[in-house]
This record gives C-alpha cells, structure tokens and sequence, in this order.
C-alpha cells in the first residue's frame, strides 16, 4: 500500500468546520472511508506520519477524544505523546502562549489541542510552526467530531444532503453543536435546534437555523436525532430546573423517539447521561449509531492528521 | 345537587365581555352557564332563585390569597378561605405558594389542588414558587408544576432580587407559556422601612420605604420581559410612578399585566393613623396621590386586576408595635364592597370595576370564567351594590381577623353565590 498522502485539502491546520468548503469536508471524509478499511485490518499501522511527532495537549481532561487523537495518530506511524496538563507548568502560572512557545521549541510536527477557552486553539496556532488540530474550544468548535458524526451519516443513510436532523440538548454550552450545525448546514442538511429556551444561543434563528421548543415539533419527520451532553452544574435550577424535568420534556426516550420517522437514527457524542438526557433502551437501542461514532472517529482522525500531513514542513 | 337546574331570574345582567348591562336571567345546567338574558325561560325542573332586580355577574377572581395550608392552619385554612371567599362574591381564588412547606414541589401542587376540591367551596387554584423554596435562587420545574395544576409562578410575598435568576425564569417559563406572577418590591431598598416614605414616616418615627424600592424592580423586569419575551403579572403597583412605567411597556406592546390590592385602592398612608398595624402592609400604603393615579391607571385599563391580598395573621402577629408587626391584611369578605366605593364615588362604572374582579383575572391566568355567556362555567354571584352596612370583624368567616376596615361604613353586599352549579353562599337576611 502507497501510503503518499494525495490530498487536496488546502489548509494547514483544522481550526474549526467554519472555513472548510463543502469539497473539504467531502475530501476528508472520502479519505476517512479509507481509513475505516484500515482499522478493520488485522495489520492497522501506515507510515505516513513516520518520524512525526505528535502532541495531545489536553488543557481539559477528555479520554475518549484523546485515546482516540493517539490511536489515529499511532496507526499512522507517528510518535505521539499526551501531555498532561493537569499536572504541568501550566498549573504554576505558565500563559497559554509561554506553553506553545515550549511546545515549539521541541519542534513537533502536530500538535492536538482542547482548551476550555473559546479562540484558545487559533491563539496557539499563531505561536507555533506545526500543525494544529482543534479538539474542542470552549463552547466554540470541535470539528472531528463533526466529521466523524459526518462521515457517520453518509455511511448508515448514503448522503447527508436533503436529511433532517435535529440537534438537541444544550446548544448553549455545546461545541459539539455548533461544529455540527455548520458542517450538516454546509453539506445540505436541513438542521433543527431542539432545546428549551434557556440552552438555545440567543440570536441563533437569525442565522438561519430551525428552533424548537418542543420534541414533538423539533422531532416530527426527522432522520437523525442527535442527543446532546448536559453538565452536571446546569441541571439544578440554573438553565433547566432538575435532571427529572429536563428527562421528562427534553430527555429523549422511545415516546420521544416515536415523533421522528421510522427509520430515525440516534446519536450522541457521548459520554451520556443516561436517564438524564438520553433513556438506555435508546441508548442502546436498534436505531442507535453511538457506538458506531466511536469507531468513526478514529478514521475520521487518522484522515485529518494525514490530510494535515502533506503540508507539513520538509516534506 | 349540582344535577338539577337552577334559574336566576329578575337579575340586572352584567357581563364584563360586553361592557353592559341588562334585565333577564340566567339558566345554569350541569355546571355551566345554558343560556343568559331576557328571555330566558324557566325550565320546568329548575330551582329559581329570584334576584328582586340585584346585580348578578360572574363570580369574582381573585388572583392573590395567602392561605395557612399547609403549614399555618390556624391562620386560614382552605375551607375557611372558601368560606370568606363565597360570602365576599369570590368564585376563583389564587393561592399563594408561601406556605411550609413551600409550594414548589409537584406533590404538594397535587396535595392542594386534592384537599381545595375536598373541602373548599370555591375554586382554590394554586400558584407554584417561582424558585426552590422561595429563597430566589434556583428556577423550579416549571413544566411539572403546571402538569400538576400550578396557574401560574410566584415567589409570592417575595422578590427574586438576583436579574440572572428573573432572566433564566421568564426565559424557560416562555416554553411552557407560563405566567410569571412577581412581588416588586426590592429588599434592599425597603430596608427597615415599614410604611411609605416620606413626611408622615417621619412624623411617626417610621423608616419609611421609598417609591423606588418598587419602581426599580418594576422597570427590571420589563427590560427583562423586552429580552425574553416571558408572560410577566407585576402582583401589585402601588404608586404613580409604577403605574407609568406599565403604560409605556404595555405601548411598547410586552407581554405584561398588573394588579393592585383593593387597600391601595381604598386606603392612603395618613389611614395608619395611630399606628394602627392592621394597615402594616407590602407594599405599603401610599400617598393620597399615589392612590389617585392608581386608581385612573385602573379606569383606563393600564392596571388590569384588584386582588384582595387576602393575608391572615394571627393577633400574636398584629399586636406589637407597628414596625415588628407582619405585613398583611384578610380581604376576601370586603374586596366587593370596598371596590364599590370607586363605583359609588363616579370614579368607575360598574362593569369596568367588575372587569377587573372577573374577566381580566380570567384572561391572565387562561380560565374560561369571568365571562356571564352560554357554555362558560357557572360560577356567579348576585349582590345589592346599594345595601350598607357596618363591618364588625367578628362575624368575618376568615380564621383571622386583620381588617383595616373594621367599623367601617361599606356598602355592597352579596346576597347568593354559585361555584360551577352549586349555590356556595346565601346571605339569610335576602
């Protein structure tokens, strides 16, 4: 197997969906097909990323997104090491800033980032010669996951334009969301945004996307629900009076799930409350895709690290 | 009981709806109003009740009631509140969620609603906290509240002060188009104050409380109501200020509505006297000025409700000097009577003033009474709006008997009132 990188992406680093064309996301996740092939191998290792050095740098803890980032970039041959945050100089003081200017002394090729600050990653990527990946800004974007819900999709329906898909939970808060929205809206997707008020963006019916109050109406004719996390800290009387209110209007169970046509898909970007905002007959239901994700999102990965790679320096 | 019709006739009709009135009568069956006006005809089975040319209408609603249940039963129970409401002319009542425990639990909605139909005579529908233990700090479940039977969301005698809290509430109450009900009335401007601001306070060597502490909340919550687009009720203005602030935002077209109790309407500060703390309430009686400008506000429709502010205490409450007595006064016996002074001083007509008892409640809070049409419920009472009397607080029906108009000259009395088909009330002297 060839494995020269062909790509036609033309960026340097992945920001965020915003930005990417329609053919972009059509490119990534052509290639990320490819790597789901791969990963069902027996023998699962490439070598596009030989002699790479691939950093997680996870200012939040998140397992399966960066086991996730280390297996895609493992597959690829590139070597990867996971920087704890928690426990490093950023806890003595050091800027955001200060660590990319480390980082980048020790001359990574890609360096995967999450930060739970909005703009935090294309800050970094300023500072730094090599690749940046986000893996989740704030309440901004976190664009693998997109792709892998994406490529998720096209793989269980055929397509992604013309579908309706419903979002549902806390937009607010959610990343998850707004990679989403974009991405889907790009692609052709009708989008609808199910949520009470309190978790909806104020504003966000102005830049084009159905709201609804209501699972009923938010679900009715839908393809594919998507179920959204809720934080623990905004369940109690904050955005949503309790975890019981919340599951008895906004939680998606099989009554729910009835509104959305027949063959309605389930997903979620985990990891689930259960009984919080999704049911487990749901969760681990016939229509659900949320185990499918998981395995998407490695390829996904493994495709955006090596569409990263054919603009990387020396090659 | 409820099964055999009743007809009410010789009755000088009048409908709020329609802003008149006229000779006739009214054919209840089953619960409902069937027919209504001049000729209506006796049905050969019906009970007849003759007016003898009195007043009947829709039974009044009375959007806000403090009653003891649970958790304060010798103050006022909800039978003995059904009681004083009946024989005051009050069909529906709104109680309020400051009891103990709180109202801010579906079971405990679900406990009243259950115990108000065992034992009251009249239509006790309960309002539900706004916030978790009225301590106005985190939303209830709004949404099972109001699958439970609540009508609507109050912190009652309570301000929500913190604007985050007041946002989020009228944000999510939208969702479920729940009214808001809200006590404007800042604590932290009223301070020590206990009765209104001013040269009076200060001959009496009161902390007074300022028009402010009222009017800040107020216009709080209609930029807050302008963000969110919730259903917003101020429970009661009582100042000129207030009421101006509810003209331009109902010219602006928001979703808001107000009250006022029947004590701003009828009584001023200078009314306290000498201490008297039976007229110790929230907000407090204001000026004489203040009264006058609540009063055309009402006239032109800018304040849409009178509420009794029904608020029993007992005389271990009431008997301490006037700044360590509670706030409150009982209403529900006198709220007719004392409203019929703004119709016999020309201040009013009758329908408008009854407009404000019946039909407005019934438009805010989503009932189908307050209307005297065919098909609507048949809670009605007839009253002589003429007959005087002399108030002697000891043959009031309440537990309590905190009137501030005790020995008072009153005119208007009730003479029969019906909760959806039963007669509830007769005054044996008709």
């Amino acid at each position: 197997m060839t494995d020269a990188p062909r790509s036609v992406f033309p960026h340097r680093h992945l920001l965020g969906i915003e930005g990417l064309s329609p053919l972009d996301i059509q490119a990534l996740l052509d290639l990320a097909d490819e790597q789901v092939e791969v990963s069902r191998q027996i023998e699962k290792s490439k070598s596009t990323l030989r002699g790479r050095t691939q950093i997680n740098l996870f200012f939040e803890a998140s397992t399966r997104t960066q086991s996730s980032f280390e297996i895609a970039g493992k597959r690829l041959g590139a070597d990867v090491m996971n920087m704890q945050v928690g426990s490093s100089s950023v806890k003595k003081g050091e800027t955001l800033i200060d660590t990319a200017v480390t980082l980048n002394a020790m001359r990574p090729d890609i360096i995967v980032v999450r930060h739970h600050a909005a703009g935090a990653v294309h800050l970094l990527a300023q500072k730094v010669d090599c690749a940046v990946v986000n893996a989740g800004d704030g309440a901004h974007e976190h664009p693998t996951q997109a792709l892998l819900d994406a490529l998720t999709i096209r793989r269980n329906k055929g397509r992604i334009e013309g579908l309706t898909v419903a979002i549902c939970g806390d937009i607010l808060h959610s990343r998850v969301a707004r990679s989403n929205m974009i991405l889907l809206a790009a692609m052709g997707a009708r989008v609808r945004l199910v949520a009470p008020s309190t978790l909806l963006p104020p504003g966000i019916a102005r830049l084009g996307f159905e709201t609804f109050t209501s699972m009923e109406k938010g679900l009715k004719d839908a393809d594919i629900v998507m179920m959204l996390r809720l934080q623990r800290e905004r369940m109690n009387g904050s955005f949503v009076p309790s975890v019981k209110e919340y599951f008895r209007f906004y939680g998606l169970d099989q009554e729910k799930l009835a509104f959305a046509k027949p063959d309605a898909l389930v997903m979620h970007p985990g990891p689930m409350n259960r009984g919080v905002e999704i049911s487990s007959d749901v969760a681990d239901g016939a229509q659900s895709l949320i185990r499918e994700q998981v395995e998407m999102g490695v390829a996904v990965r493994m495709a955006v690290l090596e569409a990263l790679a054919s603009h990387l320096p020396n090659r | 009981m409820s099964n055999q019709p009743v007809l009410f006739k010789n009755a000088r009709l009048i409908d709020p709806a329609r802003d008149r009135e006229e000779r006739g009568g009214v054919l209840v069956r089953d619960g409902l109003i069937q027919a209504v006006g001049p000729q209506v005809s006796e049905a050969s089975d019906a009970q007849v009740i003759d007016c003898g040319g009195q007043v009947l209408a829709p039974g009044l609603i009375d959007m806000r009631a403090f009653i003891g249940e649970p958790g304060g039963p010798y103050r006022e129970t909800l039978k003995s509140a059904g009681e004083a409401a009946a024989a005051g002319g009050v069909t529906t009542v709104v109680s309020m969620p400051d009891t103990s425990p709180a109202l801010d639990d579906p079971a405990v909605i679900d406990f009243i609603v259950r115990r108000a139909r065992d034992t009251s005579m009249v239509n006790i529908r309960p309002a539900a906290a706004l916030t978790k233990g009225l301590e106005g700090r985190e939303m209830v479940e709004i949404g099972r509240l109001r699958e439970a039977g609540a009508i609507a969301f109050t912190d009652g005698a309570r301000s929500v002060t913190n604007a985050q809290v007041m946002r989020r509430a009228l944000t999510y109450a939208g969702d479920f188009d729940a009214l808001i009900i809200h006590h404007v009335e800042d604590p932290d401007l009223v301070g020590q104050g206990v009765m209104n601001e001013g040269e009076f306070a200060s001959r009496l060597g009161l902390p007074g409380i300022p028009r402010e502490a009222e009017t800040v909340m107020l216009e709080r919550d209609v930029r807050l109501v302008r963000l969110t687009g919730g259903r917003y009720h101020a429970a009661m203005i009582s100042c000129a200020d207030s009421a101006e602030i509810m003209r331009h935002a109902k010219d602006r077209g928001l979703p808001v509505t107000c009250g006022v109790s029947i004590n701003h309407l009828a009584l001023n500060e200078n009314d306290i006297g000498d201490y008297r703390t039976f007229l110790k309430l929230s907000p407090p009686l204001r000026h004489e000025d203040d009264r006058q400008a609540v009063i055309d506000a009402l006239a032109d429709g800018t304040v849409d409700v009178i509420v009794s502010d029904h608020n029993p205490q007992d005389v271990e409450n009431k008997r301490l000097p006037f700044a360590e007595a509670a706030d409150g006064a009982v209403g529900l016996e006198t709220l007719l009577s004392a409203a019929l002074r703004l119709v016999h001083s020309g201040r009013l007509s009758l329908p408008r003033l009854l407009r404000a008892m019946s039909l407005r409640p019934a438009e805010i809070l989503g009932l189908p009474s307050g209307r005297l049409s065919a098909g609507a419920p048949a809670d009605l009472f007839v009253f002589d709006p003429d007959a005087p009397y002399v108030l002697d607080k000891r043959h009031l029906r309440s537990l309590s008997k905190n009137t501030p108009f005790d020995e008072a000259r009153l005119e208007g009395q009730v003479s029969t009132t019906m909760v959806g088909g039963r007669v509830v009330f007769r005054r044996d002297t008709m």
